[in-house]
């Protein structure tokens, strides 16, 4: 079974711990490693990168830890990969400045 | 618990988990002559650096005082220092303030000794005086609270901040408790994760400082018109699957574990409180691990996801990882491997207590991965434009 670890309840994403295809289930799992839900993603996803784990509209924060690690660049539907593409900082933006 | 440990008494009240020689030039003229002797000698590491010439200001006073502080380091037991003669660190000077505190301290001047040959000779000749001196010296049993310990990241993924970390952050909770204390840095690798920091600051003045310090590293990205994405997270910590800033520095934060932060010092000063001590110091690894060593740091523990290789010369560098992969691929140069956490069923708990005892056996002697492959790396971390 393909595994994603979920590590804050408020979290939006969920980091893959094998690799996985489009189409294939993944087992959600909390920090302790106990299950919580299961996803089909959309995506091929690597390990260690993320999927949502809901949908998410353009412009929400995405959180992860559940801190703040950046704002969804467009929407973003649950078992999508999250990253440099639809996943910006909002820090250190000298480009934006 | 075991509460004591094997360390070398050293005459300024500190205790080291080595006796070696610093082979230290003042200047990068001396690099050459530095690295022969030391490499003549097995307890004598170089301590080569690019600077001590065309430096002003703080910049010139803190690489003075950064070679001040290693000549004093607790597991430095000898000092050779090494000058050319015309450089603005003054040799005479450096060997001054560092035999105030290191009575085994010596000094030779290129331009009043004699050419590279003959200071190379007589170099040589001082260490293994040194080394026999150190030979008769043996550790004495001392109270855990003693240790002073580097917590450092690098080559980060996905496996840091769910494994790695949290490991390294179950040890400093047991550091903490014996009394001792656990210095981190990277500044820049803290941006995003000022939530947590205040909630660990033990005063509102410890989290402005690191708060201020964060704040300044990013303006440098913003004066630059630059998005900091081009370095900070690197393409190896994206490819690892850390997609901003944010994310990197929530995993790296992990390190300090539930322990409160109860100090916040610059650059190039030394950590005085028991418990966790911020030293605002660039997320680059060898600048990082100078002002870890700076701020006492006998020992590094080094968490890395992608992997390296690197040491320090001063202290031993103590490597971790969880990803499997590197682990394997890059095997001689860890210490710990965690992958198991995210394979299997190792818990951070256990892998807190395996680092635990790993790191009280590195304190009485036990050589890390990166000491046997002969990795001792040096610089100085430079702070000002070059003006000549």
């Amino acid at each position: 079974m393909k595994r994603a670890m979920k590590l804050s309840d408020t979290d939006n994403v969920a980091t893959l711990l094998d690799d996985i295809s489009a189409g294939e289930t993944a087992v959600i799992m909390d920090a302790d490693k106990r299950e919580l839900s299961q996803i089909i993603v959309r995506d091929d996803i690597r390990r260690g990168h993320k999927t949502a784990v809901t949908d998410i509209p353009a412009g929400t924060k995405i959180l992860k830890y559940g801190q703040i690690i950046g704002g969804a660049t467009r929407a973003i539907l649950a078992g999508e990969l999250v990253h440099t593409h639809n996943l910006e900082s909002l820090r250190g933006r000298g480009d934006k400045a | 618990m075991k509460n004591t440990v094997k360390l070398f008494a050293r005459p300024n009240g500190t205790y080291g988990v080595r006796n070696r020689i610093a082979v230290i030039p003042s200047v990068a003229c001396a690099n050459h002559v530095v690295e022969k002797i030391a490499a003549a000698v097995d307890i004598a590491d170089a301590y080569t650096h690019p600077y001590g010439c065309d430096q002003l200001g703080y910049d010139l006073e803190l690489s003075f005082r950064c070679l001040q502080t290693m000549g004093t380091h607790p597991n430095v037991g000898a000092v050779l220092v090494i000058g050319l003669g015309c450089e603005e660190i003054l040799p005479h000077e450096l060997y001054e303030a560092i035999k105030a505190e290191q009575p085994l301290t010596e000094l030779l001047v290129m331009q009043e000794y004699g050419g590279s040959t003959r200071t190379i000779e007589r170099g040589i000749e001082i260490c293994r005086g040194f080394a026999e001196q150190l030979a008769r010296q043996g550790r004495v049993e001392t109270d855990l609270s003693h240790l002073t310990i580097g917590l450092e990241c690098g080559g980060s993924d996905f496996t840091s901040g769910i494994a790695s970390n949290p490991v390294l952050g179950a040890f400093t909770g047991k550091l903490c408790a014996a009394g001792g204390k656990a210095v981190f840095g990277e500044t820049t690798e803290l941006m995003g994760a000022e939530e947590i920091l205040r909630r660990h600051a033990s005063m509102e003045e410890v989290f402005r400082f690191i708060d201020e310090r964060i704040k300044a590293v990013e303006q440098v990205a913003l004066d630059m018109h630059v998005d900091l994405r081009g370095t900070q997270p690197s393409p190896g910590n994206i490819e690892g699957g850390l997609s901003t800033i944010e994310e990197k520095s929530l995993g790296g934060v992990m390190k300090i574990g539930a322990e409160p932060i109860m100090d916040a010092i610059p650059f190039g000063a030394k950590a005085t409180k028991p418990g966790v001590t911020y030293v605002d110091t660039p997320g680059n690894d060898l600048a990082c691990s100078l002002g870890l060593a700076c701020a006492g740091a006998q020992i590094i523990i080094f968490t890395t996801g992608r992997g390296t290789p690197m040491g320090f010369a001063s202290s031993p560098v103590y490597k971790v990882t969880a990803n499997a992969f590197i682990a394997d691929i890059m095997a001689e140069n860890f210490d710990l491997d965690l992958s198991q956490i995210v394979e299997g069923d190792m818990t951070i708990r256990e892998g807190g207590e395996k680092l635990w005892n790993d790191i009280l056996a590195v304190a009485e002697g036990r050589e890390t991965a990166a000491e046997h492959l002969g990795h001792r790396e040096f610089s100085l971390y430079r702070v000002s434009p070059i003006l000549t």
